[in-house]
């Protein structure tokens, strides 16, 4: 019937009236324009999606200029799949937008996390760290013990401790959309997206919804 | 400062026909409370202690004493729950936050009325 989803960017944090008159944090996401670029059927592919492209670019290959010559000939930079839900109506080249999120409905956000570096077990995974008094040196964001002793003799797999964070596809669900501008294909949904300013987003109406 | 994403979204515009006032003034502020499905308007009379100009979300404090208890309200400037806002005194101030005043009662706690020639 309908794609469940668009790429977009993420474009900052607001702050939005609802129609109770709360104020309510909100992140502007420009959804689309996205164009129709292929179809996957189950006779050729295995599997029903559509895939669609997402932004110009002038900086395409040729393998890359060919592909989407069926689609109209958009130059578009991001490629990304979506499952239908439903049947499928849609054709090579058709364009989508915001129009697709109505405000009240749920969405899911789909992003890369801003990258933190190597960042230590406090920050990374919540540790308490040790004491700051009674008599303590060097052991106030220390890790703690890493496991037992002589027997198992190592450290187990999975162990957390400090190393790389952020910058992991990270998804939020069950966002609500709070409002929604058609001219410039906007959406506004309430909390925080994943990523920087400016970073690709996925955007897909919610999978698990709460009944 | 840029404003250009509160500008995108629709419905919500940024008071136009709101009195100037600022830090120091004693103003009414009529707000709609909503209880249950009935909404009626309170007014809330104070001093003004701290506006914050940050367009859409732009809000203010206004500070009363209410049985002898200071009790500060912070209003958005642009909610659609601020009916109306009334200046009812100028008040000559010297500094952008009025936080001093939270430390001092009865006279000390007096503003001057600014005289406008």
């Amino acid at each position: 019937m309908t794609i469940e989803g668009l790429l977009g960017r993420k474009l900052g944090t607001v702050q939005v009236f609802d129609d109770r008159g709360r104020l309510r944090g909100a992140t502007a996401v420009e959804v689309g324009p996205c164009y129709v670029t292929d179809l996957r059927t189950p006779e050729k592919h295995g599997y029903t999606a559509v895939q669609i492209g997402y932004e110009e670019s002038r900086r395409l290959n040729k393998p890359e200029t060919g592909h989407l010559r069926p689609a109209g000939g958009h130059k578009l930079r991001h490629l990304a799949e979506f499952r239908l839900v439903g049947a499928g109506e849609y054709k090579l080249g058709d364009e989508l937008g915001a129009d697709l999120f109505e405000v009240g409905k749920k969405v899911d956000v789909t992003a890369t996390s801003k990258g933190r570096g190597f960042q230590g077990g406090v920050r990374r995974h919540g540790f308490k760290g040790g004491p700051r008094t009674h008599g303590q040196s060097d052991r106030h964001r220390a890790p703690g013990s890493i496991g037992s002793g002589t027997t198992p003799g190592r450290v187990l797999k999975g162990t957390r401790m400090a190393g790389h964070m952020g910058a992991v596809r990270t998804t939020v669900r069950n966002l609500e959309v709070v409002a929604r501008n058609d001219d410039r294909g906007v959406i506004f949904v309430a909390g925080s997206v994943p990523g920087p300013d400016g970073g690709l987003v996925r955007v897909r109406t919610a999978r698990k919804v709460a009944r | 400062m840029s404003y250009e994403l509160d500008a995108l979204i629709p419905n919500q515009p940024v008071k136009e026909n709101v009195p100037d006032f600022g830090s120091g003034d004693t103003v009414r502020v009529h707000a709609k409370v909503v209880e249950g499905d009935k909404e009626r308007i309170q007014v809330f009379e104070g001093v003004v202690i701290r506006k914050r100009r940050k367009g859409l979300v732009s809000n203010f404090t206004v500070r009363k004493l209410a049985s002898g208890v200071g009790v500060e309200r912070t209003f958005p400037l642009n909610s659609p729950r601020v009916d109306k806002i009334e200046v009812m005194r100028r008040g000559k101030v010297r500094r952008k936050n009025l936080y001093y005043l939270r430390g001092l009662t009865g006279k000390a706690a007096r503003i001057k009325e600014k005289r406008s020639f």
